[in-house]
């Protein structure tokens, strides 16, 4: 048994690190925050270089094979920067979706691009239930000219705005069906949801009378289903492995504010009282990270019980994240509380993830569900 | 990252398994119950000489020492097992978990030759005399004095909170012996016969209603200067040791215990009513088990992730104390859960025929309140954090 990041792990979680500190440091994120779409695509080809947007990906479609903990521990690092990327939309949630969903064809159409860093996308799934499951899926998805016709609307679809093609979970004759939609399309309109986190936007995205060509459609009914659920499992992982990050980067500063800031003639983390929920905060950080990386390992091995894995880390970090955020705030004081401090971009993050991918409460539902019932 | 065990690490847990399966008398806690205390007590000396005889006592002790020279993961699935089989406690626990490995780390040959083997077979009880009424969390504030006379020290001062007193042939204290000097310096680590002349033992009941701990009283009691474990004026140092061993093992086996009174909620759960359906179908139940579920999971998941860690670092350090903040607070919000599951029928205790599994939940609802004070309080394992882990200023 061995709990720990191997060599490799440790040498990619490492460089990503100082990649993310050298190419995305904060005052970037707050220059791009201020930006019309939060979105910027020489960081974009960056992080291609890298060769990061393949990580999951078989070699065939340009990708390096690697596996879930590899791309759990790179998204460690990028919530740790909070750095606005659509990697998450585009790999763990559209990625995972078309390779494990499409065809032969289909995979060389769409995962090719995303692999080499050329072509964004993300799922458009919430609708106004939300609810992240296969089965709240509405969206009506009509035949049409030996291809289907979407109406309706999508809600909470992240990263849209520098997407390239969506993939979207509609309802035709009963089934899930799961189409690639391109984001200039006749009949697709993707407008802005302002919310907390300027780092990752929502959009919506409206479809009128939206065609969708039959070769678009990568799966329907039961193949739909389970290729949605791995997906989102596989992305939540990849959220929870950012919460970490994030949380890390909050208790350090928490921690370091706390050895410098004065009061009383003594540092203030020699009080017990800001002490003590910086021991808290730790706690709350390296519990995430071990339920975190656990789920990351039972996803890549697909082991039995590695829904529960998914849900117990989700669960948790979702609690954990804002309440490392309010302690981080706290023992800021005043200062906590300012825009200037960049404590509250993370506290935003923070607030977005816990309800991304189904928040505490659902994912304890989840946990009910699959040992009690 | 690889979660499953080596062959190795198999084959040490699957011949513990079939060991216990072979060996441990099914019927165990009842035999325990209907014997009298101090025949309770011997049922568990019989059981250490057996597990003792078979090679499983000390399995963390070096070799040469008539250990297994087990690796830490091994250590923990030999305490993981242990639970799993619901198998007794050691009598002598203290003796093997703690104070075996300070004499092996600290004793002279002729100390170990002495104490080692007895510790093994429970011939020979240990307890650890550690905290005062006056220097708890304070430890180094305590103030039983030894003074040197004609090759003795004689000791005078009184010991609380002390586990297995009532049974324990031998006690390693902390004493002062040199009442000038300051706090840490000064004090000696001593190995004292129980059964000197001068020494009292008076149980100490506790809110559950049992005695699991006693008072210790000395008064004159000569202890031969040959005792000392470690330098005299060095005990501070030795007793360090010891608590980095106590919370390096302690709570390895917590999982399996909560697992099981889990899975027994859940069982509870389906059968009660509530409102009108299984309690197991309210989702406010199914939240509030469900986050248990995840918090004895993580729990596991953690002391894996310490493990690891440690067995690749070398010593147990200070992250025993972010496990046992886990472990104990949990544990009490847990037993709030089961509480709140139970409703009225939570309280009633062994005697009532309405009582759910004998009053145990009812027992573990009172004794969760100990977690968080014994072996060092949450406050104190947060201080250690903060400053061990953190590197903040000391704050007291």
């Amino acid at each position: 048994m061995q709990f720990e990041l191997t060599e490799t792990q440790q040498l990619l979680k490492n460089s990503a690190r100082e990649f993310f500190a050298a190419e995305c440091p904060m005052a970037e994120v707050r220059r791009l925050m201020d930006t019309e779409s939060g979105f910027d695509p020489a960081l974009w080809s960056k992080i291609a270089a890298q060769g990061w947007p393949g990580l999951l990906f078989a070699e065939q479609y340009g990708g390096a094979e690697l596996g879930l903990v590899e791309a759990a521990v790179t998204m460690e690092e990028m919530g740790r920067a909070l750095a606005p990327t659509p990697f998450l939309s585009t790999v763990l949630l559209a990625g995972t979706l078309i390779d494990a969903a499409g065809s032969e064809q289909q995979k060389k159409t769409w995962l090719a691009p995303i692999c080499r860093g050329e072509a964004r996308s993300t799922l458009a799934l919430l609708e106004a239930g939300v609810r992240w499951e296969a089965d709240a899926v509405a969206l009506p998805a009509t035949r049409s000219n030996g291809g289907m016709q979407l109406n309706g609307r999508k809600l909470f679809v992240t990263d849209a705005g520098a997407a390239d093609f969506l993939v979207v979970a509609a309802r035709g004759d009963g089934a899930l069906a799961l189409a690639v939609v391109e984001a200039g399309a006749r009949g697709v309109e993707i407008q802005p949801m302002p919310a907390m986190d300027r780092t990752r936007r929502y959009y919506q995205v409206v479809f009128d009378q939206a065609l969708v060509p039959e070769g678009n459609v990568l799966a329907r009914g039961e193949a739909a289903c389970s290729a949605l659920e791995h997906a989102l499992d596989v992305a939540t992982v990849g959220l929870c492995a950012e919460m970490v990050g994030g949380m890390q980067k909050e208790l350090e500063t928490a921690v370091q504010y706390a050895q410098t800031r004065k009061q009383f003639g003594k540092p203030i983390g020699q009080f017990q009282a800001v002490q003590h929920q910086c021991a808290d905060m730790l706690l709350l950080a390296e519990s995430s990270r071990s339920a975190a990386y656990y789920a990351a390992w039972a996803m890549s091995q697909q082991i039995p019980e590695r829904r529960l894995a998914v849900s117990v880390a989700k669960s948790y970090s979702s609690d954990a994240a804002r309440e490392a955020g309010n302690r981080a705030i706290q023992v800021h004081g005043g200062m906590g509380f300012t825009w200037e401090n960049d404590l509250h971009l993370y506290y935003r993050r923070a607030k977005s993830s816990e309800t991304l991918f189904g928040d505490a409460i659902f994912h304890r539902e989840r946990i009910a569900r699959l040992l009690m019932d | 990252m690889d979660l499953n065990l080596t062959p190795q690490e198999q084959q040490f847990r699957d011949h513990l398994r079939a060991w216990l399966k072979e060996n441990l008398p099914a019927d165990w806690e009842r035999r325990a119950a209907l014997e009298s205390r101090e025949h309770g007590f011997g049922f568990l000396r019989a059981w250490q000489r057996k597990l003792c005889e078979a090679g499983w006592v000390g399995v963390a002790w070096p070799r040469e020492y008539g250990g297994r020279g087990a690796t830490l993961l091994e250590q923990v699935i030999f305490v993981q097992e242990m639970a799993r089989a619901r198998a007794p406690q050691l009598a002598n626990v203290l003796g093997v978990s703690l104070i075996g490995p300070t004499i092996i780390q600290f004793g002279a040959d002729a100390q170990k030759r002495r104490y080692l083997p007895k510790i093994l077979s429970a011939e020979e009880i240990w307890c650890q005399g550690f905290s005062e009424p006056n220097a708890g969390s304070d430890l180094a504030a305590l103030r039983t004095e030894g003074r040197l006379e004609d090759g003795h020290f004689l000791v005078n001062g009184q010991k609380i909170w002390t586990s297995l007193a009532n049974h324990a042939d031998w006690c390693a204290m902390l004493i002062r012996t040199d009442p000038s000097s300051a706090k840490h310096q000064g004090l000696t680590y001593l190995l004292v016969d129980m059964h000197s002349p001068g020494v009292e033992v008076r149980p100490l009941r506790q809110m559950t209603g049992e005695s699991e701990f006693n008072e210790v009283f000395f008064h004159d009691v000569r202890v031969p200067a040959e005792n000392a474990l470690g330098k005299v004026g060095e005990g501070w140092k030795v007793a360090i040791g010891t608590l980095m061993h106590e919370r390096a093992t302690l709570g390895a086996g917590m999982q399996i215990a909560y697992t099981r009174q889990f899975d027994r909620l859940v069982e509870i759960a389906r059968k009660l009513d509530r409102n009108g359906r299984p309690a197991s179908q309210d989702p406010v139940i199914r939240q509030k088990l469900a986050q248990c579920y995840a918090e004895i999971q993580i729990l596991g998941l953690n002391q894996m992730r310490t493990i690891s860690r440690v067995s690749s670092s070398g010593a147990p350090g200070p992250e025993g104390s972010f496990q046992k903040i886990f472990w104990t607070e949990f544990n009490q919000r847990f037993q709030q859960v089961a509480q709140e599951l139970l409703g009225p029928y939570g309280q009633l205790e062994a005697g009532s025929d309405l009582a759910v599994d004998d009053g145990g939940w009812a027992y573990g609802f009172l004794r969760a309140r100990g977690n968080t004070i014994e072996a060092g309080t949450s406050e104190i394992q947060r201080n250690i954090v903060g400053h061990f882990v953190l590197g903040l200023p000391k704050s007291y």
